[in-house]
């Protein structure tokens, strides 16, 4: 990975005692990951170059970080070695200490001189889009030239990539300039070769100081830099934000995700609140959430004296232990009585689902493939034959007022259908038919007279 | 004195009923064995360390049911020593025994109580006050009428004196059902109806000699088969007498068995002189009856009644009952099971014609005991979850059908004529075998799945807890996916320069086990795929059970669709059908359907995202960032700052290295544009109807995989091989030498198998295959770099044991699928080897290896 900092400021070899590394000469440091290279591609009175190489080791960087299991199964085929990152940080820190100490022995007026000076990171990893790079830099004072890298040439039909080349320029001291660096690549590259701590908010703080509380951008930096959400939080505070759920974090995800679109609306919640609506208009004292994620319906019934018995199932362990961390079931004895979480599949009969009232399906058979829907339908409607059933299911027609969306496309990668309204209520009475239920209809969220609501809703009532 | 006998049955729960010191503990270890004896002290011990603490009387009889209720459902005979002397504390026993469905029977000690007193006395660790023992006396004193009548013992024996106690032998005695020992061979014969004339012929067909004196009908097999008629022997049909009569000899004789109907267990009340209704065929029978004379009538009548539920046969691989049976009650006796055997289940509704809809017992059957069974008239018997309906409705027009056992064949002889109407058509209502749903049981948890390659293969809790999520969200429906690819292990690392794998290991590692004929095979580099293709969609259907309309299949190595576009699926799976039938594989083979083993190309077909996010990615960040760096090297060397040169000439050859490892993945990739862009390379016949091919030598796969591609040779690949004798080192060299050709012009390597394609010797089961890769596809599995002398140094240190062990389990797992698949085992001992694989893969192993 490489980094260069050029300066037109005459002498412009001054650069090299700013740097404290002498422009003649090569210089090299021993870091843990590998070694940084400090030398000088152009030095003259005009223009002096000074260029930063890390010489990364992608097969000892796997090796190091054994027992990491994320790590340790990743392919050794990895970007590491040549894009910026947290690496690029260390070596700052270590290579560049006097100059970030804003120490320089030989000509100390230099360090708060503003100079022309220009910094160009060699490739750059950012997912989230050009625009972050200028609303990143652009608020600093820094004139930017993007180059994004188109894939493989070879195959020109598998588009452009998200690794930029990037040349900032600005009048600024080199201080400010290895401190905007320091902190802003590893945000950039999202992903951290070491483990984030307290210590970090610390170092954030330091180094963000002067710049960082009014840059408009500081809640996505900080929470970025920081990764963990509770120390973003935390750093938020010490920043004086103190509506840090009003978050919005735009650039969280390349594409953007289902919740994010849907967000606006504030859809999740109106569909919990309509669900609870059917399950109190009819009484149910028990109900099994199918594939409940990571629980936010079971939440939201666990506040449902009227129900006394729930339990949400999933086939993935995972949202299952997300889903026990975000009920606090470990810390009520009383929550354990009512709910309680199991792994069960949509496609197989589970006899710990027999004997329910109601039975919710929320957003939950535009998983599965079309194919499996026959297999579905038996197990919930032959075999747990609850008295009530509530599906609902994304109305793809409404898919075109989502300005975010790609037309066509559907709400998230792992959809593999979605319905419209005549659709969804053409298979619902099939079914409600075929087992003896009645089924009506309900759209979930704002209405759009053409398009209808973006969820839509089938009640199943089993026939007495 | 005479001994005092004691009857029980084999399977039984033992109440000894006494008051202390009656001496039922010491009876019990005269009679029984220690384990079969739970004692209310013992217990009384186990919760709370003291025999004698009255306050733990409440949890140690919970501790005592619950061991009880584990021993019956074991099928284990079960002692309780407890006075027992209260109704109430036998009444909870009796219902254990009810719900396990086993009898309950009662030995009394009736003695002076006196007598438990002074020996109570001579007790030390007891301090009973004489007014206890009393107290439990009067409640012995009442309880014993009640004992003797009502309360729901199958027998009670009630010893009055220390003499009569201590002469007790006790004789266990086998069950009615129980025919463990019988081995057959069977033919069981479905529903008959009076249908005389019919099952006459079937017999025939079977090979019975049948002769008539005035003894009756005398019935014998040349080889000693026996008959067992699964019941409704009566009503409806012409000639129930004859049929009766040719039973009843058959069954006196000892030439068979017959199992309880409800039409004869109806015709039984009627004789006894019950008031039963004369519907549903009765009133024929009684009329032709009439005829009969009286004797007959009573012997009938006698027969009739001594017909039991079910039989057990074939030391328990074999069971015959009427409607059905389930697996908790096989080899058990109660009225629930009589009526289950009789009648079936039913869901307590009635269907359009009035009838009761019958629930479908033998979709939730898991044993591992045959059933055989009739009751339901059905158009073809069909296999379902081993349990087979062998009711063809005779008297309705259809067939009178027998299946032998244990030859598994299905004999029939058609009706002669309809002799009674049926009130729905045949096979109305009737469960769709094909509708078949799983259960989360098959799968989950932890499992020990024995298969015919490897004993007892365990799939550990956390393996399926993953496997759920991805066979559920992804795979593929469980009627197709008959079979997963086991992983291949790598050869050894090797240790010449330059080289990370070479042939001379995996070459290496069958001659060290004596195994010198081998076959290398080209490895082709694209996806893995198994395709399933049928002759016709109605083999779909009918074979592999599918509800919807296609003609197969082809799916990825994880069990998901290997195509996400129907109409090219479609295509694809036409092109392998043609192929097929334009060769007439169908009749070469003589099968149906196929399932092969394949490599589909290009690569980047299956593989687009992880080429773009990660090879594609790390490739055009790299070669980016070294043009830059050389660039700026090669200026600060020309600003004589000599001390670069030697990191020049380091990324110089990265920079090399990149557009190598660029290379490498781009020769596997091309843009899919239709259906002609696929390149299929089948490699194994894996198996057709009533064959899995696994044993067979590779040649045999190949000539006719040959032969296949011939057909369309734009569409599939063949793949190269060479035959190697590993004593010839000549022959090695010349395969190692191929080997270099192969990688050196972009391919990925090759795949060393054993000739015979499945070994086991008497030390362990061979490695099907050993892959050993090229050097440069190696780039981007392990880097672009990988190929440094320090780099290399540091990569030889590679772990294979888990992944050999796990692609041995696997091969084994597979073999199994495919075995019980061909063998028409139930779906879900098929999924349950399937989803083993996918288990197992989810064992955190190296993903380079």
């Amino acid at each position: 990975m490489l980094l260069t900092i050029t300066t037109t400021n005459q002498p412009a070899t001054d650069l090299g005692y700013l740097l404290h590394k002498h422009p003649d000469k090569l210089h090299t440091f021993e870091l843990s990951f590998g070694n940084a290279h400090v030398f000088y591609p152009v030095a003259n009175q005009d223009k002096c170059t000074a260029a930063l190489l890390l010489d990364i080791d992608p097969i000892s960087l796997v090796r190091k970080s054994k027992g990491n299991e994320n790590f340790a199964l990743q392919q050794y085929v990895n970007d590491r070695p040549y894009v910026a990152s947290s690496f690029m940080s260390v070596a700052l820190n270590r290579v560049f200490r006097s100059t970030l100490a804003g120490q320089c022995k030989d000509k100390p007026e230099l360090v708060n001189q503003s100079m022309p000076l220009e910094a160009k990171i060699s490739v750059i990893f950012c997912g989230v889009g050009e625009q972050i790079l200028k609303n990143l830099f652009e608020p600093l004072g820094y004139t930017i030239t993007i180059q994004q890298h188109i894939l493989d040439e070879h195959f020109p039909e598998w588009g452009i990539s998200n690794y930029f080349t990037l040349i900032l320029k600005n009048n600024c001291t080199l201080r400010d300039l290895l401190t905007h660096l320091y902190v802003l690549i590893p945000v950039l590259d999202n992903e951290k070769h070491y483990y984030i701590d307290e210590a970090e908010i610390d170092k954030l703080m330091r180094m963000g100081q002067g710049w960082l509380e009014s840059h408009p951008e500081k809640e996505f930096i900080i929470k970025r830099y920081l990764k963990f959400k509770d120390l973003a939080d935390e750093a938020l505070e010490q920043l004086a934000i103190n509506d840090v759920n009003n978050l919005t974090n735009q650039y969280a995800h390349e594409t953007v995700t289902e919740e994010a679109l849907e967000q606006s609306t504030n859809l999740n919640e109106i569909r919990i609140n309509t669900i609870l609506s059917v399950l109190k208009e009819y009484r149910v004292k028990s109900i099994m959430d199918i594939g409940c994620g990571e629980g936010k319906l079971l939440k939201a019934l666990a506040s449902e004296k009227m129900v006394e018995n729930i339990v949400g199932c999933d086939a993935s362990p995972t949202a299952l232990a997300r889903a026990q961390k975000n009920l606090n079931l470990e810390q009520s004895d009383f929550l354990k009585q009512r709910i309680s979480l199991i792994q069960t599949a949509l496609t197989y009969r589970d006899k710990r689902l027999l004997g329910f009232d109601a039975a919710t399906i929320i957003e939950v058979i535009e998983h599965l493939d079309q194919s499996r829907l026959d297999t579905f339908k038996r197990i919930i409607f032959e075999f747990y034959r609850p008295k009530l059933i509530i599906i609902t299911t994304p109305n793809h027609e409404y898919n075109i007022l989502f300005e975010k969306l790609v037309h066509g496309a559907f709400r998230h990668p792992d959809h593999r259908f979605e319905w419209t309204r005549q659709q969804f209520e053409q298979w619902s009475n099939l079914v409600a038919d075929e087992f003896g239920y009645k089924v009506h209809f309900q759209g979930i969220g704002s209405q759009s007279e053409k398009f209808g609501s973006p969820t839509q809703m089938g009640v199943f009532i089993r026939n007495e | 004195m005479n001994n005092q006998v004691i009857n029980l049955p084999q399977l039984s729960l033992v109440l000894l009923v006494g008051v202390s010191g009656s001496g039922k503990s010491t009876f019990a270890r005269k009679h029984f064995k220690a384990t079969e004896v739970i004692s209310s002290d013992y217990c009384r011990a186990l919760v709370a360390d003291d025999e004698n603490d009255q306050t733990a009387t409440r949890d140690a009889f919970e501790v005592l049911n619950f061991i009880a209720g584990k021993r019956l459902a074991a099928g284990k005979l079960t002692v309780i020593d407890a006075t027992n002397v209260q109704a109430e504390s036998r009444k909870s026993l009796i219902e254990l025994a009810k719900r396990n469905h086993v009898l309950a029977v009662a030995i009394v000690f009736n003695i002076d109580p006196t007598i438990c007193s002074e020996r109570n006395v001579l007790r030390e660790d007891r301090d009973f006050e004489d007014r206890v023992i009393h107290a439990q006396y009067h409640q012995l004193q009442r309880s014993l009428n009640k004992l003797r009548k009502s309360e729901g013992f199958t027998r009670t024996y009630i010893l009055n004196s220390v003499d009569e106690i201590n002469s007790v032998i006790i004789e266990r005695h086998r069950l009615y059902n129980d025919k463990l020992f019988d081995h057959g061979p069977f033919d069981i014969i479905g529903d008959i109806h009076g249908c005389f004339d019919e099952l006459i012929d079937l017999l025939q067909k079977l090979n019975y000699q049948i002769t008539i004196n005035e003894q009756g009908y005398q019935i014998i097999h040349p080889e000693n088969r026996k008959i067992v008629f699964v019941g409704d022997l009566v009503d409806r049909g012409p000639k129930s007498p004859d049929v009766l009569k040719l039973v009843m000899s058959v069954v006196t004789s000892g030439v068979g068995y017959c199992v309880n109907g409800n039409h004869d267990n109806k015709l039984k009340r009627k004789l006894m002189g019950n008031d039963v209704q004369i519907t549903h065929g009765l009133k024929e029978t009684l009329a032709q009856l009439e005829n009969e004379s009286h004797d007959f009538k009573l012997k009938v009548k006698d027969f009739l009644d001594g017909l039991i539920s079910h039989y057990v046969f074939d030391d328990g691989k074999l069971a015959v009952a009427h409607a059905g049976l389930r697996e908790k009650y096989i080899g058990r006796g109660s009225a629930r099971i009589r009526d289950f055997c009789m009648y079936g289940d039913t869901t307590g509704e009635t269907d359009e014609f009035g009838l009761p809809i019958r629930y479908e017992w033998a979709k939730d059957y898991r044993g591992n005991t045959i059933i055989v069974y009739g009751h339901t008239p059905i158009l073809e018997p069909e296999w379902l979850n081993n349990t087979i309906n062998i009711d063809t409705g005779c008297v309705f027009g259809g067939k009178l059908t027998a299946l032998r056992y244990p030859e598994k064949e299905i004999i029939s002889v058609s009706a002669a004529q309809m002799y009674y109407k049926p009130i729905k058509p045949i096979g109305h209502n009737v469960v769709d075998k094909n509708d078949i749903i799983l259960d989360i049981e098959d799968i989950a948890g932890k499992r020990i799945i024995n298969t015919q390659l490897l004993n007892n293969i365990t799939i550990r809790e956390e393996n399926s807890i993953a496997a759920i999520e991805t066979m559920t969200r992804f795979a593929i429906d469980p009627r197709w996916l008959i079979y997963l690819p086991p992983t291949m292990s790598p050869s050894e690392t090797s240790h010449e320069a330059n080289y990370l794998e070479h042939p001379r290991e995996a070459i290496n590692y069958f001659h060290k086990r004596s195994i010198y004929q081998l076959i290398c095979q080209e490895k082709h580099m694209g996806s893995r795929a198994i395709v399933i293709i049928c002759k016709n969609n109605q083999v779909a259907k009918n074979r592999f059970k599918v509800t919807h309309d296609a003609i197969g299949i082809c799916y990825t190595r994880t069990g998901r669709n290997f195509f996400s576009d129907n109409e090219h699926e479609q295509q694809f799976l036409e092109k392998v059908q043609n192929a097929v039938s334009k060769i007439n594989l169908w009749e070469q083979l003589n099968t149906d359907w196929l399932c092969l083993d394949c490599e589909i190309m290009p690569w980047s077909a299956k593989a687009q995202s992880l080429i773009e996010k990660q090879y594609a990615a790390v490739g055009c960040a790299a070669e980016a960032t070294l043009h830059e760096i050389s660039e700026l090297l090669l200026k600060t060397k020309n600003r004589a700052i000599n001390q670069v040169g030697e990191i020049e000439e380091k990324f110089n050859k990265r920079l090399t290295m990149i557009n190598a490892y660029r290379d490498a993945y781009r020769r596997y990739c091309w843009n899919i544009n239709s259906i002609e862009d696929y390149k299929l390379a089948p490699f194994h016949i894996l198996a057709f109807e009533n064959q899995v091919n696994l044993d067979k030598n590779h040649l045999w796969h190949l000539n006719i995989i040959n032969q296949l591609c011939d057909t369309d040779a734009n569409f599939f690949k063949k793949t190269n091989y060479k035959i190697l004798d590993t004593n010839n080192a000549e022959n090695c060299d010349e395969v190692i030498a191929w080997w270099h050709e192969l990688t050196s012009s972009g391919g990925e390597g090759m795949v060393v198998k054993p000739l015979d394609f499945t070994i086991k010797t008497a030390r362990e089961l061979i490695q099907p295959g050993i892959k050993c890769r090229g050097q440069e596809y190696l780039r981007i599995i392990y880097g672009p770099e990988y190929l440094e002398p320090a780099n290399l140094e540091k990569l030889r240190s590679r772990h294979l044991g888990l992944k050999r062990s796990l692609a041995l389990r696997e091969f084994a797992l597979g073999h199994e699928a495919l075995n019980r698949f061909i063998n028409f085992a139930p779906l879900y001992k098929v999924h349950e080897a399937v989803f083993g694989i996918l288990a197992l893969e989810s064992e955190p192993v190296d993903p380079r290896l």
